[in-house]
This record gives C-alpha cells, sequence and structure tokens, in this order.
C-alpha cells in the first residue's frame, strides 16, 4: 500500500510542456518500477487561490461556517469561528487563519472556518494547498473534503476526505484519512506521515491528494504516503461525487484535547495557496 | 621635511598598486579558501571519552564518582557511570563534574545535546548540562531538575542559539546529590551533539519572563537571569538556563543603567532605565526596569573588634552560617532578603513587609557573653505617626530545636519618632531589654511593622537592613 513515489517538487507550477515531459518521465520510471501504478494526469488548473490581494479572502471561493456549530462541531472543539479579521484575513500573499484565546460569546477561543460550499465542488481531480502550520497541545488544523451531498446525505453517509489534519502537540506528524459509512470518526482509514529532521511549523509544506475513480493518493511534499481504494474501506465507497473544500484551525476537541498552561496563544495557520485541478 | 613626504607617497603609491594587484588576485582564489575552524566533533562520550575529552570533578565532590561502565549500556561497549554518594560519605557530599574539550569545538552546526540515561531508583538530577569549562562559563547552558527513571530514555537539552558555539570547551557537566539522603546510581550514554532539525519555537525570557521594577542607588548592581524554551518533535516544551552572554540586551538610557555582555546590570546615574533583551533575534519575555534614586549613603563601616562581635550580617565581619534573611511564614508578605549590592556592600532590602525573620539555626548560636544588639536600619517610606520596627530575639532553649517548651522569645520596638526616611538609623540594644529566659540557643531574629491593633496600624514596607551584629561591651 505505501507507494513512496518521488516527485519532483515544482512540478505543479511548471508550464503545460514542461509538466509534459516530467509526465513522460514519470510514465517511464512507473513503468520500470510498478506496472500496476496509476500515473497521475490531473493537470489543468481549475481552481487557484494565491492569496495575492490582501484584505478578505475572495468571496467568489470561499464563505464561513460561523459559531460553535452542535457540540462543538461534532467534537467538542473549544472555538467560536467567525470571519472577523483578527481570525481570519489575507496579507502579504498568504491567507491567515488565527485562533485567539478571548472570552467570546459563551466560548474561551475564537478562530475561522473557511469552506467553498456552494461556490465549488469537483469529483477527482488534484486538490493541494501549501501551508504553515501552527502549534502547541489543543491545536487542531485541517485541509480537508467533504461530499457537496451533505445537507441531505447526512455525515458519516456523504463521505469526508481529509487531506491534512495535524495535531499541534505531534509537531513533526500530519494525517490522511477518509470517513464514510461504517468508516468514520475513530473507525476512519487513515495513515500518519511524520518527517525526519524537520516538522510541519518551521516551514511551508505541501499538502494534496490525487483523488480519482476509486482511489485518493496522499502526499506529503514530493512524498506520496498513502493510497486508499475501495478495498481499504470497512463500507461502501463514498469518493465518487462532487467534495467541496474546508479550510479551519480548531482549538481543542476530542482529537488534540485541549490546551494548556503551555499553549501559546494567538496561533496563526499561513496558507499560502490553494489549488485545484482536473 | 617636504621631500620626505613626496617620497613617502610615493612609496604609498607603489604599495597601493601592489596591494591591488595582491588583493586582486587573492579574490580570485577566495572561492576555494576555508578559513580555519575548531573542529566540529559531534560526539563526547558514546564508548568512550571523545578526542580531547576530560574529567574535572568539582572541589567537595566525590572524586571517583563517575567511571566508564562497560557492564550497564545503552548501545555499544560502554556508558558512563555516576554514583551518587549517600549523605555523610567522606569521600564527598555529591557527584558533579564538568566534561571539557580544552581545544575548543565548533559546535554551530548543532542544535541539541542529546544522550540516553537511566538510573538505580527515580530521582531528579539537580543540574545537567554542558558549557561548564572551569572559566567564564559564557555560554553555561543547565537543564534543571532532570527526572530520570530505571528505563533507558532519550533526553535533549537545547543550545539557545548555535551560532554562539563557534569554539566552546565546555561539552557537559553535572552536579546531582542524594536523594532522600541515599545514593544512587545513573548511566548517560551516546553522549553527543545532534542537529535534529526539530528544536524549534524559542521563547526566551529574562527574569523568569517578568517584568520588575526595583528602586536602587547609583553603583548597585543586578545579574541577569535567562532562560530559552523549546518545543521538541516529542510536543515537550524544554526550559533551560541560559548564561547571560547568549543574549543581547539593550538599556533604554545607557547614562542610568548599563549591561555588560555577562549580564551584569551597574548603576551609573539616577533616573529610569529599562533593560531588554534579544536572544537569536527574538525578543525575551520580560524586562528590569531600574529606578535610580541617585546617590547611595551606606552606614557607617562597624569598628568594634571583631573578637567581640557575634555577626549575623556585615561586611565587617565574618557572618556565622545563616539558614536565610527572608523565611517564609504563614500570613508573611515580605519579598527581598539579602539582595543589594551596592559597591560591594550587601544590604538587605525588605519590600512589602509586615514581618520577616532571619533564621541561623545551623546551629543556634550562643550570645550569652555579649551585651548589645546591633542593627543599622533604613526606612524607605515616609514615616508616619503609630509607625514602628519591632525587633524580636528567639531562642530555641536547651534542645536547639524549635518547640519543646523551652523557647523563649522577646521584642523591642522602635517608634517614629526614632525613625527618619531614608536615614540610616543606628540601633544598640541591650540584650536585656529582650527579657529572654535563654540566650545560649538564639535562632532567630525578626523585623515586624505590622501592627496588629488600629492604635498601632504601621505603614512602613520598604526597609533596608545592614550591619547585624551581637557584641560585647567593654
Amino acid at each position: 500500500m505505501n507507494k513512496r513515489n518521488r516527485y519532483k517538487k515544482g512540478t505543479l507550477i511548471m508550464s503545460f510542456p514542461g509538466l509534459l515531459l516530467l509526465l513522460l518521465i514519470f510514465v517511464h520510471s512507473g513503468c520500470s518500477t510498478d506496472d500496476t501504478q496509476t500515473v497521475v494526469n490531473f493537470d489543468e488548473l481549475v481552481l487557484q487561490d494565491e492569496f495575492d490581494m490582501d484584505g478578505v479572502p475572495d468571496t467568489a471561493v470561499w464563505g464561513y461556517d460561523i459559531g460553535r456549530g452542535v457540540n462543538g462541531w461534532g467534537n467538542n472543539e473549544l472555538q467560536y469561528y467567525t470571519d472577523r479579521t483578527e481570525n481570519v484575513k489575507v496579507e502579504n500573499g498568504f491567507l491567515l487563519i488565527t485562533a485567539q484565546q478571548e472570552s467570546f460569546k459563551g466560548a474561551s477561543y475564537t478562530s475561522a472556518r473557511l469552506l467553498t460550499k456552494g461556490l465549488f465542488d469537483q469529483t477527482y481531480g488534484r486538490f493541494e494547498t501549501r501551508i504553515r502550520l501552527p502549534w502547541g497541545q489543543g491545536i487542531w488544523p485541517a485541509f480537508w473534503m467533504l461530499g457537496a451531498d451533505i445537507d441531505t446525505n447526512p455525515w458519516p453517509g456523504a463521505g469526508e476526505i481529509d487531506i491534512m489534519e495535524f495535531r499541534g502537540q505531534e509537531p513533526t506528524t500530519v494525517l490522511g484519512s477518509v470517513h464514510g459509512p461504517g468508516y468514520s470518526g475513530g473507525e476512519s482509514i487513515t495513515k500518519s506521515y511524520t518527517l525526519e529532521n524537520d516538522r510541519f511549523d518551521t516551514g511551508f509544506h505541501v499538502f494534496g491528494i490525487e483523488w480519482g475513480t476509486e482511489y485518493v493518493n496522499f502526499y506529503v511534499d514530493d512524498v506520496l504516503y498513502n493510497q486508499i481504494t475501495p478495498a481499504d474501506v470497512t463500507g461502501e465507497w463514498v469518493f465518487d461525487k462532487p467534495f467541496f473544500i474546508l479550510v479551519n484551525l480548531a482549538v481543542g476537541g476530542t482529537f488534540v484535547g485541549s490546551p494548556n498552561g503551555e499553549t501559546v496563544f494567538p496561533q496563526t495557520m499561513l496558507v499560502d495557496y490553494v489549488r485545484v485541478y482536473k | 621635511m617636504k621631500d620626505i613626504k613626496i617620497i613617502s607617497l610615493k612609496i604609498a603609491v607603489l604599495f597601493g598598486v601592489i596591494f591591488t594587484v595582491t588583493s586582486g588576485c587573492e579574490r580570485s582564489l577566495s572561492g576555494d579558501v576555508d578559513f580555519a575552524s575548531f573542529p566540529v566533533t559531534a560526539e563526547v562520550f558514546i564508548d568512550g571519552f571523545s578526542g580531547g575529552l576530560e574529567y574535572r570533578p568539582f572541589e567537595g565532590s566525590k572524586l571517583d564518582a563517575f567511571i566508564v561502565d562497560d557492564q550497564e549500556r545503552y548501545e555499544g561497549t560502554a556508558s558512563m557511570r555516576f554514583n551518587v554518594p549517600n549523605v555523610g560519605d567522606p569521600a564527598g557530599a555529591f557527584a558533579g563534574a564538568i566534561f571539557p574539550d580544552n581545544g575548543g569545538r565548533n559546535l554551530s552546526g548543532y542544535d541539541a545535546l542529546t544522550f540516553w540515561a537511566r538510573a538505580s531508583q527515580g530521582a531528579t538530577i539537580n543540574e545537567i548540562g554542558f558549557g561548564n569549562d572551569f572559566g567564564e562559563n559564557k555560554f553555561l547552558v543547565t537543564l534543571p531538575n532532570m527526572r530520570i527513571s530505571t528505563a533507558w530514555t532519550k533526553y535533549i537539552i537545547p543550545i539557545p542559539d548555535p551560532t554562539r558555539l563557534t569554539n566552546e570547551k565546555g561539552m557537559f557537566w553535572y552536579s546531582e546529590g542524594p536523594e532522600n539522603n541515599n545514593g544512587y546510581t545513573f548511566w548517560i550514554d551516546e553522549l553527543k551533539f545532534e542537529k535534529l532539525g526539530t528544536v524549534a519555537q524559542p521563547r526566551p525570557a529574562i527574569f523568569n519572563g517578568e517584568d520588575r521594577v526595583e528602586q536602587t542607588f547609583i553603583g548597585s548592581s543586578f545579574t541577569v537571569t535567562g532562560t530559552q524554551t523549546f518545543n521538541l518533535a516529542s510536543g515537550l516544551n524544554q526550559t533551560v538556563s541560559a548564561a547571560p552572554s547568549y543574549f543581547t540586551f539593550t538599556s533604554t538610557n545607557p547614562d542610568v543603567a548599563r549591561v555588560n555582555e555577562l549580564g551584569v546590570v551597574s548603576i551609573l546615574d539616577q533616573g529610569t532605565a529599562k533593560i531588554t533583551a534579544v536572544l537569536a533575534g527574538v525578543r525575551a519575555a520580560g524586562s528590569l526596569t531600574v529606578e535610580s534614586l541617585g546617590n547611595f549613603t551606606p552606614p557607617l563601616i562597624p569598628t568594634r573588634d571583631a573578637a567581640n562581635v557575634i555577626s549575623i550580617f556585615s561586611d565587617a565581619y565574618t557572618n556565622v552560617p545563616v539558614d536565610f534573611y527572608n523565611g517564609f511564614f504563614g500570613g508573611q508578605t515580605t519579598l527581598g532578603g539579602a539582595d543589594l549590592v551596592i559597591d560591594g556592600n550587601n544590604i538587605i532590602r525588605y519590600t512589602e513587609l509586615n514581618f520577616v525573620a532571619t533564621e541561623f539555626k545551623n546551629p543556634t548560636i550562643d550570645i550569652t557573653q555579649m551585651t548589645h544588639l546591633h542593627v543599622d536600619v533604613q526606612v524607605e517610606n515616609p514615616v508616619n505617626t503609630g509607625d514602628f520596627v519591632t525587633i524580636e530575639l528567639g531562642d530555641f532553649g536547651a534542645n536547639a530545636a524549635f518547640g519543646g517548651g523551652d523557647d523563649s522569645s522577646g521584642r523591642v520596638t522602635f517608634t517614629s519618632d526614632t525613625l527618619k526616611t531614608r536615614t540610616w538609623v543606628p540601633f544598640d540594644i541591650p540584650l536585656t531589654d529582650f527579657g529572654l529566659t535563654n540566650r545560649s540557643n538564639l535562632a532567630q531574629l525578626f523585623f515586624i511593622t505590622e501592627g496588629t491593633n488600629d492604635t498601632q496600624p504601621g505603614t512602613i514596607t520598604d526597609l533596608l537592613v545592614d550591619n547585624m551584629y551581637f557584641y560585647r561591651q567593654e
């Protein structure tokens, strides 16, 4: 299962001929090592937010979840999500999502959750972001997707793909997962990826998936660290319909536990870009 | 004279031409030249001493506490074994040593000292670190109170700022005493400097991150204490004490207060100055604001013959062993103690004073041959009617210990008319005025400034004390 293919860094911003050339190389080397491997060819950019315009994020792409949801968005999370500039803004080429420790409408923390629901969704493709993550006990950032039919097909039926989840208290490790009917929450299909001699909160890293018919490949930087196929899930495969994107910074909750006295606030997640190819 | 000038100009021009040509040649070579540097050897002790490493125990320590152990080890063929002595071990009261490489090493490429360790029992090692070379210890790093268990565990002591360690001699040091009076053994293995790449999120601090304000005088000095905290790959926040030389200090008013690279703040003039610090580009939490009141007038230097004196606190005499100048008792708010040094003169400064005890019970002292208590006090607050300073002496009686029914104490009070703001007042109090039952096991001296009834409320909170001694009137 663990196909650690090495991608060349910078592939994704290459011109089309360059990409074609590289793909040829991939096809070649791919055949020489593993004949059954699916070759990725999502090369048409369909959504690109480089966060180059200071101010509020592009309203044509991003909406917001506001408040505390039900049971802390289903996870006993502690933050109140807002769309205030204290919690979300675009500055110097980055989307900044900031978790603050403050008393706000009954919550002890505020933060933000952006989503493309109703604005952008897609079936299959390459979904990629470049992020410098925050850190500390109880800090829980994520770049993820939900089935676009979630309002009529409740979770976990709609499906969830977690392209990147991170526990602030484990600064070298991220997780990629899928949730669906019969394999959700603690039973999700998941795998972690740990950096050697580096960590996710000191520099930018690329997190992405290549999602096609009956597979989701998870990669960090130039390392493909997991592939999930229908054979891996313990229930119905629901990843064959449109999904929308979410990017958020949660505080506390069952996945990470609460912040403690050593957690430093504010904590900011810097998103360099979000790109989707088909 | 003119001719000589012209000649020297010609020579200068000639030299200039030669220099230009020469430096031109050097420029083309410089890309291939490596500057001489100290070795970058990372290993300190793997299965034996690394090249240049020495063992230098502390004075008073058990000299043979350290041995190389080829039985117990984490990896390889040997480990470092440390035998911490029992209390009362005639060979030494504690185990402690430095392991220098006096040739110096360039450690700037590493971010931590790491090792594996285990002990014969759960214990807390008092101090362990690097940067101690029995010299200036400019880049001393100490991990205080390191918990150790019976299982081999990897420990990481981060380097506060590796760029400073281009010529470091202190590779490793430790100091540890008995646990609950009992000795034990611990082992260290695979001791080396590493570039982990995961030592991150530096949060330096001075004065424990507090914003301190101190009233002081010209000639006084303070020493900055610093720490560096990193988040490690495990998620643990590891704090080490970092020598002042790791920091760069700034004073808002260098005419009033100046800091040297060893972290000593010197007060030079009247006025206010705030001291802040930066470590490796990161502003340190905490600061020191000094409010210099100007010149300090010290109390008169005692002139009594030392043979007739038992001194508790004075630079003029050898003092008896004192347990503390500010012991904690329930209800006490007093801060401070023997921490003010002005032109080499140690002075006790109490702030937020309500009552405070100096205790000298190890051993208690016998003042039966003495006739008086001398003490110089200076009240720093405005003195109001009803203010007072009460001095109380406590004797522990024949059992030389607190309690047991044989203790006695007595007080003498000085009312507001005998006190004066910012002026030293010498008190010479006949010991008979205290009315003690015994004077052969004296152990306590109290200052009390807060009354227990409305007629004597007592508003004095800031008090300087010096030259506290008993003497025999000839």
